[in-house]
């Protein structure tokens, strides 16, 4: 730099002078690594042969970065880079803690095997529109979300993951998905519009947009400023990204348009970024306010669980019945975040743990099934397991798993948060959460009977190829489920952790502002 | 608007344009412009093009797919960021060098980089944008 | 000066939301491009408006001499700017992409995803 040389600035006072170590590059390497590889996708448009294994590479790199970050955040707590070596808050901090690593890694772990689905399902001309380049910017996107330290760099991240959507939404043009694509963009706009408008509010009050920083500031500033009125409108705008009831009419809209692969993707990881962000901010920034509206939360809780599995009895496409599973496992997710104890919230994050997996499994089963059987509607398809013994092995695990019955994953985060409800007085929420269960049990219960039991009642199609790819992806997803059902203690262990995480306020503020004592 | 006089004058407004966005591009340095705006100037360029001669041309002309030199640029951006892992930095630190050229002293940045990547995104995305409505207009 | 802002954005708001709530695809359309524009407006007023010197460090000082600018909601508005603009366009594509397939823009008749009276699913076999 010439001005060095001219005169001596104390740069101490604007930036960060300590080395940075490789090991640290590892908060940003998940985004990085997927922005990286998207450019390269894109550069490489026509070589569609290229697309899949470089999206999949990439996506490895970024499931060992992921990995990696989360055993050194198990190990030494939250991590913390912020861009461009300024001091927080000035510079743009990435903060992973054990919440956002976690999750970040489960959804890298979920588009791993989407990447993999997709190489035999989505064919030259989806490549060359861009299928992967997409898909990685929207992981980029993804893994940005939950790694952030910055409420307007949430905003950001979430409308690069958006706009990817938008592009893998529309990707193959038919009829339904211009018409599914319109309502989810603007519905969708709409609802990153009201974030961006809580954003510029806090902004004006807390003068800060880092969320450490708003953490510690929100305390002095309770008795003068509308934190109650932010922290609503904070609800409501991550709730219509989490298709909470009352504002989740995008999601059944038009999650059953794209391909399915698509649409695996898209509920497995994206309406869990709306529940980690409300999460975040609820949790770690106004907990009082959080406690003030716990009543609300708990009547939306219950009210999206039990409407959205209702929706799910009334469909005959498979597709729809499943984008009513997800909206109805939001709201047993957001059942802890109600209840906002250690116990609870552990159960919201490992329930977003088995529903990453879960859904994203089940939509690619229904693409299975679809490739075999012809059809995603409950009146043609039928005798798969007359066909097909596998595919309805791996419908059963999934149907388990999604109704939260032994041995599938489903399980304990139910019964940590009905627990959790008991404790906390809410007996009516507990009975909401195993009636849902129940629901659920026979919405995807007579999926499996319709599907696989019974004899087969349409011509059987032709030429339907044996889905090795399909069976690896399912296996890979079905793994996880059965192994967190069996042996539930690791992953309870790094829920609880999560939960302690965003719970600790102080620690996570100290490890963004490390030598100033968190207040 | 395929006038004889617009389809005359459009290529040298056009070039012109391209000139001065990199012109506003560079100039972003240490007063107003940058990449951004620059790249705007550019795709509009493209754009008039466009409208005057067909999109056909347009997309001769710039040899490459818009969405793919979209890609290039978000490598370079991407890439200045990490140079600095091997300066023990984080992200996005700028890197400074200076390079005598013709005895001129010149400093070097990763933040030009930067800055030309998010050029070279703009005028990928908006051009491939606008000859897509281009495109369909005549369809 | 924050006042006539805040009333600005008021009417930005209420204009968007009337517009928003119609049922074709173009009056939404603008409706969202407004209502980006209030967000911006909102972020600009958040930042406080004061009418000071720019944000530009004398050579000899570490910091600035005296109160300037706040440049910060600045580099926000830019950002969402951009973003909104880029979205908008996608926007506009997609409903006149939607336009010509469907063949209509009134969301009311854009039934293709989801068609009315669908039959329930079987009951037993």
């Amino acid at each position: 730099m010439a001005a060095e040389s001219a005169y001596a600035v104390d740069l101490s006072r604007a930036m960060v002078m300590v080395p940075t170590t490789p090991a640290d590059w590892l908060v940003v390497g998940p985004v990085a690594i997927p922005i990286v590889t998207g450019a390269l996708l894109l550069m490489v448009r026509h070589q569609t042969r290229l697309h899949g294994s470089l999206a999949v590479a990439g996506l490895f790199a970024t499931l060992l970065c992921n990995i990696g970050l989360l055993a050194r955040v198990l190990g030494e707590g939250p991590q913390v880079m912020t861009m461009g070596r300024w001091l927080p808050p000035f510079g743009i901090s990435f903060a992973a803690d054990a919440l956002g690593a976690s999750l970040a890694l489960v959804a890298t772990l979920v588009a791993v095997v989407c990447a993999l689905f997709a190489a035999n399902d989505i064919g030259t001309v989806g490549r060359r529109y861009g299928f992967y380049p997409f898909m990685m910017l929207m992981m980029a996107g993804v893994g940005g979300s939950f790694l952030t330290g910055d409420l307007f760099n949430l905003y950001v991240w979430f409308e690069v993951f958006l706009i990817s959507s938008f592009g893998l939404l529309v990707l193959g043009s038919q009829h339904r998905q211009l018409d599914g694509a319109t309502k989810y963009a603007i519905l969708n706009l709409v609802g990153t519009t009201l974030f961006l408008i809580s954003t510029a509010l806090a902004y004006g009050i807390f003068g800060t947009l880092n969320m450490a920083d708003i953490a510690r500031k929100a305390d002095g500033l309770r008795e003068s400023a509308p934190l109650t009125t932010l922290a609503v409108l904070y609800l409501l705008a991550f709730g219509m990204k989490a298709a909470a009831f009352p504002v989740n009419f995008w999601l059944p809209a038009s999650y059953h348009t794209p391909r399915i692969v698509t649409a695996a993707l898209f509920g497995g990881v994206l309406t869990k970024v709306g529940v980690y962000a409300l999460l975040r901010v609820m949790v770690l920034i106004f907990p009082p306010e959080r406690a003030l509206l716990s009543g609300l939360i708990a009547w939306v809780a219950a009210a999206t669980m039990v409407i959205g599995i209702m929706g799910a009895l009334a469909q005959s496409d498979l597709r729809r019945v499943l984008g009513f599973v997800v909206i109805s496992g939001v709201g047993v997710m957001l059942a802890g975040l109600a209840l906002g104890t250690p116990e609870g919230l552990a159960g919201t994050v490992f329930y977003a743990f088995h529903s990453m997996i879960a859904m994203t499994a089940l939509y690619l089963l229904a693409g299975v099934m679809n490739s075999l059987g012809g059809g995603y509607s409950l009146r043609s398809l039928s005798g798969l397991y007359a066909m097909h013994p596998l595919v309805a092995a791996f419908a059963l695990i999934l149907v388990l798993a999604a109704a939260g019955l032994p041995p599938a994953s489903g399980l304990w985060p139910k019964v940590m948060l009905v627990r959790a409800s008991l404790d906390s007085g809410l007996p009516w929420l507990a009975f909401a959460i195993l009636a849902t269960g129940l629901l659920t049990t026979l919405a995807l219960g007579r999926v499996f009977i319709l599907t696989v039991w019974r004899p087969r009642v349409a011509e059987k199609p032709q030429g339907s190829a044996m889905p090795q790819t399909g069976y690896l992806a399912l296996a890979a997803l079905c793994l996880p489920i059965v192994l967190m059902g069996v042996y539930p203690e690791p992953v309870i262990g790094v829920a609880r952790q999560a939960a302690d995480a965003i719970l600790d306020a102080p620690t996570y503020i100290g490890s963004v502002f490390p030598g100033e004592t968190a207040q | 608007m395929r006038t004889l006089i617009f389809r005359t004058i459009a290529p040298y407004l056009a070039s012109l344009m391209v000139l001065f966005s990199v012109f506003v591009l560079l100039r972003g340095h240490n007063e107003p412009g940058g990449g951004f705006i620059g790249g705007l100037i550019a795709a509009s360029a493209f754009a008039i093009y466009g409208i005057a001669c067909g999109v056909a041309p347009v997309r001769r002309a710039l040899y490459f797919h818009p969405m793919a030199i979209s890609g290039f640029g978000l490598l370079v951006s991407g890439l200045s960021g990490v140079v600095s892992l091997f300066k023990d930095m984080p992200f996005l630190t700028g890197q400074w060098a200076e390079v005598h050229i013709l005895g001129l002293a010149v400093d070097i940045s990763t933040i030009l980089f930067f800055d030309i990547g998010v050029y070279l995104v703009v005028v990928g995305a908006i051009t491939s944008i606008a000859l897509a409505l281009e495109e369909r207009e005549h369809v | 000066m924050e006042t006539i802002l805040a009333f600005t954005v008021a009417v930005f708001f209420a204009v968007s939301i009337y517009l928003m709530l119609s049922k074709h695809i173009i009056r939404i359309l603008l409706g969202v491009a407004i209502f980006g524009n209030a967000v911006n407006l909102t972020l600009f007023t958040a930042g406080r408006v004061t009418r000071v010197v720019p944000p530009i460090i004398p050579v000899d000082l570490d910091t600035p001499a005296q109160a300037t600018a706040n440049p910060l909601p600045q580099a926000l508005i830019l950002t969402a700017i951009v973003i909104s603009f880029s979205i908008f366009a996608f926007l506009l594509v997609l409903a006149f992409r939607a336009y010509q397939e469907l063949g209509t823009d009134d969301t009311d008749g854009m039934r293709v995803a989801e068609p009315k009276g669908e039959e329930l699913p079987p009951l037993g076999y």
